[in-house]
């Protein structure tokens, strides 16, 4: 009888002990993934900073470009509904955890870098406009916000990359399951986005 | 530090990326274009310019690129040698590529406010260019870093000693005693984790306060004081 209180003592205490093992290890485990999780969060909010940065500076460009007579109309007008598009949708970090919305928010921003490549190659035909130094101005605060933006990306991806492969990697991988973080997306290189914008003089 | 390193490696094999050199100097030409003596002259005036105001300003020159994008590398340039101090990020690295006609300087976070784009592009285009359409390279570069140097000159000033005594209030003395007395308890109850703990936290130490010593050296001092950067700045060609 005393002998088989040991036995069940031990057990039980042996049960106990991998249960707390256990629990520590989960909280260990769901701690990192906080962590991670919040650094992506934060590198998206950088991402999405560079963003509106170059958002916010369309207006005064298209403002000094449009002062210049027969300037051709169709390219501002197709920066201005590019931006527009990038200013309506609304983005929150859930958006990270949504494929289809972040590849229309890629899409989005993509059409705006367009256009404004195709605004800047269509002032090489302006001279005057060219040298005027307000214009040299903007246009270098555009290409350093374009750079910060790849920039930003670049680091984004990186924290993606991480948490990602933490989620997927075993043992954590259950822990990433049971608390129900979910794989995020990264950034695709768009055919001549990865590189920034090159500078002509 | 690795996630960039294999970053790094990645990069350079889609790439075949020009190499990233560890600058000794503020000054750094490896195309041999300017003279010791001018190289001295610049050293010497970068070198007094971080003693006074903390602001790291490092110039490079090299040959070519190929083909690799002037933004990465200089980033990757900035990055590697963390010009800069930790605490303000305010360093400055002045990029020219000699054969490839390009240049860029590129900003640290903390320079951003003092140092813009626009500026950056308008020293570019207007104060060091024309010197180097000419083939006045060492004119050009100084220009070019007379502009730079009075854009950011009032933006830190070099507190050497006093921030760090200021910031040690009663508060964290306590908690520091509190720490070491944890450690010496750790250390004499096990043995083995203790002085593990307690070797780590001392190359931590010594680690973050590496650039403080070799800053008060003579030429060939610099060491980069952990600044980062997020791609401000501008570039530009001749």
């Amino acid at each position: 009888m005393k002998r088989g209180m040991v036995i069940g003592c031990a057990v039980g205490g042996f049960i106990l002990l991998i249960i707390l093992i256990l629990v520590i290890w989960g909280i260990s485990s769901y701690n990192n993934l906080v962590t991670l999780n919040e650094t992506v969060n934060q590198s998206w909010s950088q991402v999405q900073n560079q963003y509106q940065r170059r958002a916010d500076l369309i207006p005064n460009l298209v403002n000094t470009v449009q002062g210049y007579a027969n300037f051709e109309r169709g390219v501002l007008i197709d920066v201005t509904e590019a931006r527009a598009k990038v200013s309506q949708m609304n983005i929150t970090p859930e958006v990270l955890n949504d494929p289809q919305a972040f590849q229309k928010f890629q899409q989005l921003q993509g059409q705006l870098t367009g256009a404004l490549s195709r605004l800047l190659a269509t002032v090489e035909n302006y001279p005057d406009l060219k040298a005027n130094e307000n214009f040299l101005q903007l246009q270098a605060q555009l290409e350093g916000t374009e750079n910060r933006i790849a920039v930003e990306r670049r680091r984004f991806n990186e924290t993606v990359q991480s948490y990602n492969t933490t989620i997927k990697r075993f043992p954590t991988s259950i822990f990433a399951a049971v608390f129900g973080f979910q794989q995020k997306q990264y950034f695709q290189s768009v055919p001549g986005a990865e590189t920034p914008p090159k500078v002509q003089f | 530090m690795k996630k960039i390193l294999l970053f790094l490696i990645f990069i350079s094999a889609a790439y075949s990326q020009p190499q990233v050199p560890q600058l000794k100097y503020w000054a750094n030409d490896f195309t041999n274009t300017l003279t010791q003596g001018q190289l001295n002259s610049l050293n010497t005036k970068l070198k007094s310019f971080q003693d006074s105001t903390s602001n790291q300003v490092v110039y490079l020159m090299i040959n070519t690129l190929n083909d690799y994008p002037l933004e990465y590398y200089s980033m990757d340039v900035a990055e590697k040698n963390k010009i800069g101090t930790k605490e303000h990020d305010n360093g400055v690295l002045f990029l020219v590529v000699k054969n490839d006609r390009k240049m860029r300087i590129e900003v640290g976070y903390g320079l951003e406010g003092a140092l813009p784009d626009a500026l950056s592009s308008s020293i570019i285009r207007n104060e060091i260019s024309p010197y180097f359409r000419a083939g006045q390279y060492y004119e050009g570069v100084e220009a070019g870093l007379n502009a730079i140097i009075s854009a950011i000159k009032g933006e830190y000033t070099a507190k050497k000693d006093e921030p760090r005594r200021k910031n040690k209030s009663p508060f964290a003395i306590i908690l520091m005693i509190i720490f070491f007395i944890i450690i010496f308890f750790f250390r004499g109850g096990r043995r083995g984790l203790g002085s593990f703990i307690f070797y780590g936290g001392m190359g931590g130490f010594s680690g973050s306060s590496g650039y403080r010593g070799s800053s008060g050296g003579g030429f060939g001092g610099f060491s980069g004081g952990g600044g980062s950067f997020g791609g401000g700045g501008a570039s530009g060609g001749w």
